[in-house]
């Protein structure tokens, strides 16, 4: 295996190849394997599986998917078990550094570099979370300046303390359970300031994350200065208007010690990008088709790094799909790429997974929408052909929706788009 | 031993390079330092630009070092292992009207001994230069890139490698000369030296005013910067410069390519009072964005992954147009005084060479002998991610560590955060670490790296999470453990 002199690398070679170990690559690799995949790797940058899961203590997770509550460590060990009975192959602590056209991936890790031929591979890598730099927020650079999620790392994974006095800006759903969880650890939470008019996360973690424990939401509002040479001192914040402008006057100094970004999540697909993968720029996450292929054959994709999802539970059904298609594909069962519908998003639609169709069937698709209605109707469209319409009650940017299209045979030879649109009605 | 020959106040760029030079001579060096690390005021915030020497007027004390330093700086780079590109800029004129500004800096520059210099027209510079409109543009073989902290820290740790002593985290609180000596008041106790070297950049006068009355002010002028993904790095090859403007004594808003392969933005350039203010603003923020865009058009909105602010220390008022000489000189009233006023740009350029300048005023003083056990370890530099396969491997194969990923954006592995901790000045904030091999510097800025480099800061270096900071001795990272009781 490792001769000396030459190029020494581990050689290895599987059916599907799984990019991280977090749900998406959990759920992806027990689904690759229940569909006849023999040999599934999944590799990993940490020495541990289940990606962000084990520091997410608080409960909820499984909810939809078993109808169990469960905290993140719980749910992570369930996907771990079944994976531990199948013979599923987990490199930790194993970097991915290139990743090629034909399924080749290049890893490293303490033993050796790695060079591993997939049939086909699964991207689950996951995101990052958005910074100051993102928001271009101004001001000194002092320490006591974290994203909610390291944060969270930090109290949960290594019984650290970020800070006393807290400020979180944004109101994503990590930044409101962190809101809770200083609060549970004795720390003072001054406020979540949010710019929209209405809380990014979820509304049950408003309710029992912020509202529970007194701590109040600033809708409407910014960080508009950080102070602090040494460890932070102080964030100003003020109000904006409906275009999101400052309002000049309502500018008020909060002294603080620390300051956690919820900001909202970026899928990471640098290993995409380095190999071209056709990239939604609305998702941040590659364009798919059905099946959760992307524009490369074999390459399929699922999780956060295909779009940022607001429960695990959707997570992992998405991701169990992809896995399943990756299997297929290992096994000979190859989709075509020439032509495909167009998914448009239309009026009142942020964005629609997948993106793209090229085989008749059943479709789920999941979209999110621009912003909250009281109710409203979606449309699904193709030319003059109405595919779908359903009254929906209300309608919130931070719930993903879910609906399912049977397209016909005829409608895969004939349209060219499918146009998915929402009104008032 | 608290008697020196040499003190050194302050551990920037011009005080690394001093110490570097006076580590070949048999001599006791001390350097102090207020901040946690060596080069973390101005020697770290500013363009990272190996300047040629077009812009200082001829016979100024600033053209003569900046062409000297230009040229001493890749030997220095072969020898102490430290980055350097000659990726060459381009000063552009939009309009005919300033083609005159690009023929008299041409003639400075010719003048001032800089080879090379060529008018390119519009077709020439946009094949070199494709996102680059401009009428013509002046160009600069001889302008280069430099890692501005990493060569200070090269300098500063083969300097303490030949004993020279670093003191950081030590403020100068007083200095007073008795006899031949000078007293030196620091948080750390006190200190004698027989030379007394004032490198204190923008704190220059207050050091001076310890022992005598300056006849000089201080006009701190702050330069804010934006800092682009990686990903746009393709955006420009070389330097690209505005002519630059009338006021102020700078050089414009210009786009700079770094040694990291990011782009920078900037700097702005704005006189203020307090010469600790280090903000960026939104005001400036914008201006950065619509003037870099003046010259690069095709600019990303959203490209931006930090930014940052440095101070230049000017010994000239912007009514008298901000520009001022260096002075490097001994004090006539305090004797062995040597002071280092007004150095900015190019200061990052001219350092190796104002260092042996101001060897020479010490030897008037002291009489300089050659070390014999003088000794650059020669470091392997070179970053994991840089590397062939073969390399790696082998690094590997002889330590684990090389094997596994700290840093997802730039690929830093573990045994570079452990060498970046072990290093002789015994820096080791995340800074240190930061600077040293670029853990956290990538576009999620810390998101991954940070919990491991803090792990290792407990597991390999027993540092206590109280005692873990930033970048300086106030900015504390943590308070305490969540559970102390639980804590073992």
């Amino acid at each position: 295996m490792v001769e000396q002199g030459r190029l020494m690398m581990i050689n290895l070679k599987v059916d599907v190849a799984i990019i991280g170990a977090g749900p998406a690559g959990l759920a992806a690799a027990i689904s690759a394997y229940e569909n006849g995949a023999k040999d599934v790797i999944v590799i990993d940058r940490n020495s541990w599986l289940g990606g962000i899961l084990p520091q997410c203590i608080h409960d909820g997770f499984g909810v939809e998917e078993i109808g169990i509550s469960m905290t993140g460590p719980e749910y992570a060990e369930m996907y771990i078990k079944k994976a531990e009975k199948f013979k599923i192959t987990f490199l930790r602590e194993t970097m991915v550094l290139q990743l090629d056209k034909n399924r080749e991936i290049i890893a490293v890790n303490k033993q050796e570099l790695l060079k591993i031929k997939a049939k086909s591979i699964v991207l689950a890598m996951g995101c990052r979370e958005k910074t100051r730099w993102n928001f271009m927020i101004p001001g000194d650079r002092p320490s006591g300046i974290y994203t909610a999620g390291v944060a969270q790392a930090f109290i949960n994974l290594y019984n650290i303390m970020v800070g006393k006095n807290v400020v979180i800006l944004g109101s994503g759903d990590v930044g409101l359970i962190m809101a809770r969880r200083l609060k549970f650890e004795g720390a003072n939470v001054l406020g979540v300031i949010e710019i929209l008019p209405y809380a990014s996360g979820l509304p049950r973690n408003v309710v029992q994350c912020l509202d529970d424990y007194d701590i109040p939401l600033y809708l409407n509002h910014t960080v508009t200065y950080i102070k602090g040479r040494d460890r932070l001192e102080s964030v100003t914040i003020a109000q904006v208007d409906g275009k999101m402008n400052l309002i000049s006057g309502t500018e008020k100094e909060i002294k603080c010690d620390t300051l956690l970004f919820s900001l909202g999540l970026i899928p990471e697909n640098e290993l995409s990008r380095n190999i071209n993968i056709v990239i939604d720029d609305v998702t941040g996450g590659p364009i798919v088709n059905q099946i959760f292929e992307t524009s490369i054959s074999g390459i399929f994709a699922c999780g956060n790094c295909l779009q940022v999802y607001d429960t695990v539970d959707a997570l992992s059904l998405g991701a169990k799909h992809a896995g399943k298609h990756a299997a297929k594909h290992a096994m000979g069962l190859k989709s075509k790429h020439n032509n495909y519908i167009q998914v448009v998003s239309g009026k009142g639609i942020r964005y629609v997974v997948p993106q793209r169709i090229n085989k008749s069937g059943k479709v789920h698709f999941s979209l999110r929408v621009e912003k909250p209605r009281e109710s409203a109707t979606l449309h699904v469209f193709t030319g003059d052909n109405e595919l779908l319409k359903k009254r929906l009650p209300w309608i919130n940017p931070a719930n993903m929706m879910e609906f399912d299209v049977n397209i016909d045979e005829e409608t895969i030879k004939s349209a060219k788009k499918l146009e998915v649109t929402l009104d008032d009605k | 031993m608290k008697n020196f020959h040499i003190a050194i106040v302050g551990g920037g760029v011009i005080g690394s390079s001093i110490a570097w030079e006076l580590s070949k001579y048999k001599l006791d060096v001390i350097v102090f330092d207020k901040g946690s690390d060596v080069a973390s005021c101005t020697s770290k915030a500013n363009s990272g630009v190996v300047h040629s020497g077009i812009n200082s007027p001829t016979s100024s004390l600033k053209a003569r070092f900046c062409v000297e330093g230009n040229k001493m700086l890749q030997p220095l780079a072969d020898k102490l292992g430290f980055p350097i590109k000659w990726i060459g800029k381009f000063v552009i004129a939009k309009k005919e009207s300033e083609l005159k500004e690009l023929e008299r800096l041409k003639k400075v520059g010719h003048d001032n001994g800089v080879p090379g210099l060529e008018i390119k027209d519009e077709i020439e510079v946009k094949a070199q230069e494709p996102n680059v409109p401009c009428y013509k543009a002046l160009w600069v073989p001889t302008a280069g890139i430099i890692s501005p902290y990493e060569f200070t820290m090269a300098l500063a740790e083969n300097a303490a490698e030949n004993n020279v002593n670093f003191l950081l985290e030590t403020e100068v609180k007083d200095i007073q000369k008795k006899e031949n000596n000078f007293t030196i008041q620091t948080n750390k106790g006190e200190f004698q030296s027989k030379i007394l070297v004032n490198a204190t950049g923008l704190n220059c006068r207050e050091i001076v005013s310890m022992l005598q009355e300056p006849d000089f002010d201080v006009y701190p002028c702050r330069g804010e910067y934006l800092v682009l993904d990686k990903a746009y790095n393709n955006l420009v090859t070389s330097m690209i410069y505005p002519v630059p403007p009338k006021e102020q004594g700078v050089l414009g808003v210009h786009i700079t390519p770094t040694i990291e392969g990011n782009i920078l933005l900037g700097p702005s350039a704005e006189f203020i009072d307090d010469f600790n203010d280090k903000r960026t603003t939104r005001k400036m923020m914008e201006t950065l964005l619509s003037e870099a865009k003046e010259i690069l058009p095709n600019l990303p909105e959203k490209a931006v992954i930090n930014a940052f602010s440095g101070i230049r220390c000017k010994l000239a008022t912007p009514e008298e147009g901000g520009w001022a000489d260096y002075r490097i000189e001994e004090s006539k009233q305090t004797p062995d005084l040597i002071n280092l006023l007004g150095i900015e740009s190019p200061g990052l350029t001219g350092a190796p060479a104002i260092a042996k300048e101001v060897v020479k005023m010490i030897s008037k003083s002291i009489e300089l002998k050659t070390k014999t056990d003088f000794k650059i370890k020669k470091i392997k530099k070179k970053r994991f991610s840089e590397m062939i396969s073969k390399e790696q491997s082998d690094l590997i194969k002889k330590d684990k560590r090389w094997g596994r990923i700290v840093c997802r954006c730039e690929h830093v592995t573990e045994a570079e955060v452990i060498n970046a901790l072990s290093n002789p000045l015994k820096a080791q904030t995340l800074s240190s670490v930061k600077y040293r091999c670029r853990a956290g510097m990538g576009r999620c800025q810390g998101g991954f790296c940070t919990q491991h480099i803090v792990r290792i800061m407990k597991d390999c270096f027993d540092i206590d999470v109280n005692n873990m900071k930033l970048k300086s001795v106030n900015s504390n990272l943590f308070y305490g453990r969540t559970r102390e009781i639980d804590d073992d």
